[in-house]
């Protein structure tokens, strides 16, 4: 007030009645919008080209997967999985299995569960890729994108190869695979873990100490630690903050224990650190696919899927000439298996953080009630607070750092 | 790193609450608490205070429904200890009508997990700042996760549940 005064000393009084005038424009960005990679929208008010505040509607392609979830048997739930994070549905269909697998208590043999981690890995590296690629095509770099891509379709073929799908795979079964991999696959993935290196390398030249790219992203859509835990943040963008909590090594799951990998974690927990969590990470699947790969061949071969006959199919030669193959048939596939009454809460992790399965079982042929742990429904409404103050383009660099996936968003 | 043990975690939520804890039982390794839905803040915060245990990251809020029972709905925390890596459920059962307090004050991450909640059982969540639909629109009249709604259009002759065995 003081200074207010000796500033308007001697300057007419006409001149500064009032305040500046401001006016804020309300802007609609999305529900589809190039720039949000999905479904999503966010009501931004804006002065001039800062972000005042925001507000979030989210639920456009909401499925009621937990309502039909309760109205399926359980091997049939995988492929509502499947469309959760479809950037890594392997993930998600295998932390199914692993659900029901610890509800129904099977063993699983150790050659099965290395398979597991390998099509894990190949799917994070799958994810990874999209999100740091985009993120390059956000900040201007098209190339990148594209040129990565080519790596995305040879994980994709590997899947096709498993399972016959690219994207929504359904992969795997409950108890271990559907069939023995073929001799391709081993061919294939071999091909990739030699070829990508090279090709990963030179995308992370092209961004990761590129002036353009690092000034766009330093700084930007950062969140501290502290915040970043009470917004229940997990995976790579809790990793950047530097938090360096992974459910592969905290919990482990299919064996993870026996593999060493590191963790990557940022500092800052801007859009930058993100970026390098996620390129960290690609490394380490890539250290974990290796030790796999090597874990399988000492295992005794053939082994696909777990010894339980009233849970995993039979054969279709057995199922012709066998009556008790015939009668497992029959129940498995209208979902009569016998499931105990209890609680499981499983989570794996996915592409994007801690995806948990909290499945009651009341002993009935579906579940009583299925909730399905989503990270970026928990995370994406820390998403105002990290964009408040700044810019819009930073606003559309921040949303794809973060890996939110409208499928998984919206379940 | 010092293991924290179930029953560890188990003893102390009976000293502190005694008779406010109703039941609890461990299946597949995780401990699940039932309790006074009155206390569930006030459990909460223990969890979060006490040296010994520090359950500081919520993992999840969920509902749950069992229409035969006198406390229909549920609504189920899953916690995790950093610390310790111990995970931790609390259920707390309330009847119809029956409110419970926000989360929101302790956990950021509340904010929509009790929207969710409430989207689809109609938990109605105290003190919550801003306690509307999130994934289903706005116009909906009732919480469709509830038991008695079925999943498909009851005027349907072709899809029966009984033709499919459930």
């Amino acid at each position: 007030m003081q200074q207010d005064t000796q500033l308007t000393e001697g300057i007419d009084k006409d001149l500064i009645v009032g305040e500046p005038e401001v006016e804020y424009t309300t802007l609609n960005l999305g529900p589809t919008h190039p720039a949000t990679h999905g479904i999503f929208q966010n009501i931004l008010k804006m002065d001039g080209e800062k972000i005042i505040s925001s507000e979030q509607t989210v639920g456009y392609i909401h499925r009621a997967f937990e309502k039909i979830a309760e109205h399926r048997p359980f091997y049939q739930i995988t492929t509502l999985t499947d469309r959760l994070n479809y950037c890594s549905s392997p993930i998600n269909n295998m932390g199914w299995h692993m659900t029901v697998e610890k509800l129904l208590n099977i063993e699983i043999p150790k050659r099965v569960q290395y398979m597991r981690v390998v099509i894990m890995e190949l799917s994070r590296i799958a994810d990874h890729i999209i999100c740091n690629s985009v993120l390059g095509v956000d900040t201007g770099a098209l190339t990148g994108f594209l040129y990565v891509f080519q790596e995305r379709e040879k994980i994709y073929d590997i899947f096709e190869q498993i399972c016959g799908a690219r994207l929504t795979t359904n992969i795997g079964r409950v108890g271990g695979f559907e069939r023995e991999w073929p001799e391709k696959v081993f061919q294939l993935i071999e091909k990739f873990l030699k070829e990508f290196p090279k090709v990963w390398k030179e995308f992370e030249g092209l961004l990761t100490r590129n002036r353009i790219f690092m000034d766009r992203t330093i700084g930007v859509g950062g969140i501290s630690a502290e915040r970043a835990l009470s917004y229940g943040f997990t995976g790579p963008n809790l990793r950047a903050t530097g938090v360096d909590y992974d459910v592969r090594v905290m919990s482990p799951y299919s064996s993870y224990e026996e593999f060493t990998f590191d963790i990557p974690v940022g500092e800052n927990g801007d859009t930058y650190d993100r970026f390098m969590v996620l390129n960290g990470e690609i490394w380490e699947s890539l250290k974990i696919i290796r030790q796999a790969l090597d874990k399988i061949k000492q295992e005794p071969a053939g082994v696909y899927r777990a010894d339980a006959p009233n849970v995993v199919l039979p054969n279709k030669k057995e199922v012709y000439n066998n009556m008790e193959a015939l009668i497992y048939h029959f129940k498995i596939v209208m979902g009569e298996i016998d499931a105990p009454v209890g609680e499981v809460y499983h989570a794996v992790e996915g592409g994007n953080g801690e995806l948990g399965f909290y499945l009651v079982s009341d002993g009935g042929r579906t579940p009583y009630r299925l909730h399905f742990r989503r990270p970026c429904f928990i995370y994406y409404q820390a998403y105002p607070e990290m964009i408040s103050g700044s810019l819009l383009s930073d606003a559309v660099v921040t949303m794809s750092s973060l890996n939110v996936i409208a499928g998984e968003l919206d379940a | 790193m010092t293991i924290l043990e179930n029953n560890t975690v188990l003893e102390k939520l009976k000293d502190k609450f005694g008779a406010y804890i109703i039941s609890s039982e461990e299946q597949y390794g995780m401990l699940s608490v039932t309790a006074d839905s009155a206390f569930n803040i006030d459990i909460l915060k223990f969890l979060w205070e006490d040296k010994d245990l520090e359950f500081r990251f919520l993992t999840d809020i969920c509902g749950i429904h069992y229409p035969d029972s006198p406390q229909p709905f549920g609504v189920i925390y899953h916690l995790h200890s950093f610390k310790y890596n111990v995970r931790l459920r609390l259920k707390f059962f309330l009847a119809e009508d029956q409110s419970i307090s926000t989360a929101t004050v302790m956990y950021a991450s509340a904010n929509w997990m009790e929207r969710e909640t409430y989207d689809f059982f109609g938990i109605t969540f105290a003190g919550h700042p801003n306690l509307k639909r999130i994934l289903n629109m706005d116009e909906l009249t009732v919480f469709p996760m509830r038991k008695q709604y079925p999943l498909e259009d009851p005027n349907r002759v072709d899809k029966k549940d009984h033709y499919f065995g459930r």
